[in-house]
């Protein structure tokens, strides 16, 4: 029988039961405010949480833009780029696909080491790049393979292409992948740089450029679940390419201009004068971009670095060279806009300069007797432009050089661009804590000491010499089809004579018989070439050499010899091409560079065949004879709508 | 006087005992376990296997083994509650030596065709025990210190058993169910008042342990009240549980985002959404008028099952349906309330709706001992 509870047991229970119950009524009620809280209150909060969540915008790389020379033709495209890759979770096991992928392409066991080891540390559906670059022959082969190959899928994305090579390097540049040090230096990193194998611009036009090459990223509004894995796609939207550019380069003259330095650290730039239009930057020796995008090894880079001859070394722009004789202009400029040099004014060489106790050579150790200035040019006499300097001073030179581009840094969309040197007295006492000495003036005379300019400013220098204008330097010619505008620079402010006098020195040096560049003339009736050269010194020559008489180029090592260097325009009587070349170490300019100079003078006067009458008598059996054994390859077919070109037009 | 007569207070038998059995505790229960069903059909992504179709059969099953414990007597059970309380301490041993490690944790012994987790037994058979204890002590002597002790060593000796798993959430369940049937059984107010006073202070003692050598919980248990307090402070650690199934929940909204269709279940944002968080996945889909409605049906299976021990004169059968009541609350509650932020994640599981065999098996015995004590209640 069962034991009944006393009564007023009962009613404890009946009490106790009463509190149980509002207690958990009390609880379930709090209960039921928290979710009012969250799920009524704060639902939009949370909503928009979870929105967060799942949805993944995935950037679409747009396509960079192009670069084009002023033809049309294509200095940096983008290529397709066929590559393979693999998805853990499809190709069941991945030693055996990459196996099979093997006896298709070309697999290194270091590529495959890396593909592998990327293979493990990704998720299993996401798709690692086993190699790219593959040949068209090879991607075929891959995907005619696919069923035997489940999860090895071959793709198609964009690269950087240079197909102009070597010539346009240095100012073209090239693209890479993108670096933590490309990262740091944004502020707030465009997203795009985050995307994996995106390629950014590391140098030239390339990297200045980058913001109109690079374009918009298009984006892909994904849901991913919890561990990044795509659901589905939920809304798209296309990037915006990249703007093409089109440079004022014209790559036949470029590439034949690097051609014909073939052998020397040299460089040369040719300017269109009436624009201020970059016809031609080349640097010898060249390197080709296509390495560097393609990832370059460690030999061929250690190569290029340590090369004597600097083949990374943008020379036309970064180069700054001592402008020796080709300086001279300049001086007898100043001196004539301060009115202290006249036309008929001769100065008396007897084969040095005299300051004090310290004796100043001409580099002609005879002399060169009574001097005038249009002698003094067509001679390169050091002796009158010691004098002259001497009486003008160095603010005055410098100032003319100012204001004839060099010491000046021109603003052009490639990096490390040298605005040379023009020194001053309040310079040095700047500098280096030291007054200025006469004798400085004097080696500033003749484009020493201090002085420092590069091919693109001594180019601009006659350009602006040959014109009278101001001109400035262009590298962009059009930005997608619209024309970048330029030409109708200001009047340089200096006197007509001053100019009319340098230009007929300079005349002289190449047409006169007795001028230092008469082999190296042009000697077409109709179309005349002035210019000067110049040979800078890359050393002090001691009195004690110079007694010995061992100051010979060739018996010095490479690096002491003297740089060479020839700066020229043509027509005479209606300039349109400046041009300027320096052969680093290369001995005298009349030798190693005014005929690099002219040549390339000629072939943007002519095109790349010019007429044999153009050569002088002497040298055209020797270039018949080379032509006939390697004629000249053909210009390339024209591309659709092109510009014309310099020679184009020049020939009209 | 013929409302006196015994013979309107017999007893059911046989058969009519299905009429007298506590029908309104049978609908809340199946409606329960039918929204679990639904659940776990969604978080398969809208497949019975692998986990809906077995939760089914085992609610079968269950509801097959609280019939037959509920047509057994209270009589027999009362008999077998010292069996029940030693057989329970004994697998809970067993366990300690020969369990296997499910979820860092020693908790199982694999029968072969059901994974037994001893210390769901416990919880029953502790409550049995107790009640048994107060039926038999005479109801003048319950608030007295020396008839104390028996029942809190009762408590005790289980619940440091299931600590040593570890498993924290059990060892509170276990003391809260053991409180209940001792404040339902008439301990003085005072004792209660005291106990949790001594609560917070071994609360703010196993705090200040932490990090000294005689420090009381595990790092990670540690780690787990930190995040609680601050889950920011870890969002993809120990924290994203947490923050997890705070936005599935706050997204659900006032009416869900609809069957089938919550993004934080389907994208699997969730955390053991099957198991423990299961409630987060309905709160999302169905909203706060979903989550409203559950915790409606379990509180009124709570309030059934009280309003039955209230109605039972019979002190045994009054303090077991108290005490299976008691920790069915403490067991949906604390789930709710730790998917909800409010207390730190302990790893209980929402009775009746998440996946899990001899959890809804135990639950449903001990539902039966609640209809044999509702059906032979004296009359």
């Amino acid at each position: 029988m069962m034991r009944k509870a006393p009564k007023s047991a009962q009613a404890l229970v009946t009490r106790r039961g009463m509190l149980l119950m509002g207690g958990a009524v009390l609880a379930v009620g709090g209960l039921g405010a928290r979710m009012r809280q969250l799920q009524v209150k704060e639902a939009a909060t949370y909503r928009l949480l979870a929105e967060e969540n799942r949805m993944n915008l995935r950037l679409i790389a747009p396509a960079r833009g192009l670069v084009l020379d002023r033809n049309g033709r294509a200095l940096a495209e983008n290529r397709q780029n066929y590559r393979v890759v693999i998805v853990r979770e499809q190709a069941g096991d991945v030693e055996v696909a990459l196996d099979k992928l093997a006896r298709l392409i070309r697999l290194t066991p270091e590529r495959r080491e890396k593909a592998l080891k990327e293979i493990n540390q990704r998720s299993a559906f996401v798709p690692v790049t086993v190699i790219e670059h593959l040949t068209w022959e090879e991607i075929a082969r891959v995907a005619a393979n696919a069923p035997a190959l489940p999860g090895v899928l071959p793709e198609v994305g964009l690269t950087r292409h240079y197909p102009q090579m070597e010539a346009t390097a240095h100012m073209v540049g090239y693209v890479g992948p993108v670096s933590d040090s490309d990262l740091e230096k944004q502020e707030t990193p465009d997203p795009l740089l985050q995307i994996p194998d995106f390629q950014i611009g590391k140098t030239g036009v390339e990297v200045r450029l980058e913001s109109d090459l690079r374009g918009a990223a298009g984006a892909s509004q994904i849901e991913v679940n919890a561990l990044g894995r795509v659901m589905r796609e939920l809304n798209r939207r296309e990037g915006t390419p990249g703007r093409d550019l089109a440079l004022t380069l014209d790559a036949d003259l470029q590439t034949y201009a690097l051609k014909r330095m073939e052998g020397e650290s040299a460089s040369t730039v040719a300017l269109d004068v009436r624009t201020g239009e970059i016809l031609a930057a080349a640097s010898a020796p060249s390197f080709d971009p296509n390495a560097f995008v393609l990832g370059i090894g460690f030999d061929d880079w250690n190569y290029l670095r340590d090369h004597p001859y600097r083949p990374l070394s943008n020379k036309a722009v970064s180069g700054a060279y001592p402008p020796g004789s080709t300086f001279k202009m300049v001086v007898a400029m100043a001196a004539m806009e301060a009115g202290m040099l006249s036309a008929d004014e001769t100065v008396w060489c007897p084969g040095h300069y005299q300051l004090g106790n310290r004796r100043f050579h001409c580099w002609r150790r005879g002399g060169h007797g009574h001097t005038n200035l249009r002698d003094s040019l067509k001679n390169s006499c050091d002796v009158y432009y010691y004098d002259v300097a001497r009486r003008v001073g160095v603010d005055a030179i410098s100032a003319m050089a100012n204001k004839l581009g060099i010491g000046v840094k021109h603003d052009l969309p490639v990096p490390a661009i040298t605005p040379g040197l023009t020194p001053t007295r309040a310079w040095k006492q700047r500098t280096y804590d030291e007054a200025w000495l006469v004798g400085d003036t004097l080696n500033s005379g003749i484009g020493q000491g201090f002085m420092l300019a590069s091919p693109l400013q001594l180019a601009l220098m006659t350009a602006r010499i040959a014109t009278g204008r101001a001109i400035t330097p262009h590298l962009v010619r059009a930005v997608d089809g619209r024309p970048v505008e330029m030409g109708d620079d200001p009047e340089l402010g200096v006197r007509p004579v001053a100019l009319r006098l340098v230009r007929d020195g300079m005349y002289a040096v190449v047409n006169d018989r007795r001028g230092t560049g008469y082999r190296s003339r042009i000697a077409d009736p109709d179309v005349k070439m002035a210019g000067k050269t110049g040979t800078s010194q890359v050393r002090i020559i001691t009195p004690e050499e110079r007694a010995r008489g061992v100051f010979k180029n060739k018996d010095l090592p490479w690096n002491r010899r003297d740089h060479a260097l020839f700066v020229c325009y043509a027509p005479y009587d209606a300039p349109r091409y400046a041009i300027a070349t320096i052969v680093e170490h290369g001995g005298g300019g009349s030798v190693a560079a005014a005929p690099i100079a002219r040549d390339v003078m000629m072939h943007a006067l002519y095109g790349p065949t010019p007429p044999l009458q153009a050569y002088p008598p002497g040298e055209r059996e020797e270039i018949e004879r080379q032509r006939k054994e390697a004629p000249p390859p053909p210009r390339p077919e024209p591309v659709a709508d092109p510009a014309p070109g310099p020679a184009a037009r020049d020939r009209a | 006087m013929t409302f006196l007569d015994p013979s309107h207070r017999q007893l059911p038998t046989g058969a009519a005992k299905l009429l007298h059995m506590n029908w309104a505790l049978i609908v809340l229960l199946t409606a329960i376990a039918a929204t679990g069903f639904m659940m776990l059909y969604s978080v398969a992504d809208g497949s019975w296997d692998p986990w809906a179709s077995r939760q089914m059969t085992r609610y079968g099953v269950g509801l097959a083994i609280m019939m037959i414990v509920g047509f057994i007597h209270i009589r027999f059970w009362r008999s077998v509650a010292p069996l029940a309380y030693i057989g329970g301490i004994v697998l809970l041993l067993f366990v300690e030596f020969f369990g296997s490690v499910g979820m860092g944790a020693q908790r199982w012994i694999n029968l072969g065709f059901i994974q037994l987790q001893p210390s769901e037994l416990m919880k029953v058979a502790l409550v049995m025990a107790l009640a048994l204890y107060y039926d038999w002590l005479d109801p003048e002597k319950v608030s007295r210190p020396q008839w104390l002790i028996l029942p809190i060593v009762l408590t005790l000796v289980p619940m440091a058993l299931v600590l040593k798993q570890p498993d924290l959430g059990t060892a509170i369940l276990l003391a809260a169910g053991a409180g209940v049937v001792m404040f339902m059984a008439g301990v003085s107010l005072w004792y209660f008042g005291t106990a949790i006073a001594a609560g917070v202070g071994l609360v703010t003692l196993v705090m200040k342990s932490r990090g000294t050598t005689w420090q009381i919980l595990e790092g990670y248990q540690y780690k787990r009240i930190e995040t609680f307090l601050d889950p920011s402070t870890d969002p993809l650690g120990s924290g994203y549980h947490i923050t997890q199934s705070k936005i599935a929940l706050g997204s659900g909204g006032l009416t869900g985002r609809g069957f089938m269709e919550g993004t934080q279940t389907r994208l699997n944002f969730l955390p053991e959404k099957h198991t423990d968080f299961i409630f987060t996945t309905l709160a999302e889909e169905f909203g706060f008028i979903g989550s409203i409605s559950l915790l409606a049906l379990y509180a009124l299976v709570v309030v059934f099952a009280l309003a039955s021990a209230m109605r039972n004169r019979d002190r045994f059968g009054a303090l077991l349906t108290t005490g299976i009541a008691a920790t069915f609350f403490f067991f949906f509650a604390v789930n709710m309330a730790m998917v909800m932020g409010l207390i730190p994640v302990v790893g209980v599981p929402l009775p009746l709706v998440s996946y899990g065999g001899s959890a809804m098996l135990v639950l449903m015995a001990a539902f039966g001992l609640v209809q044999s004590a509702h059906i032979h209640r004296p009359r």
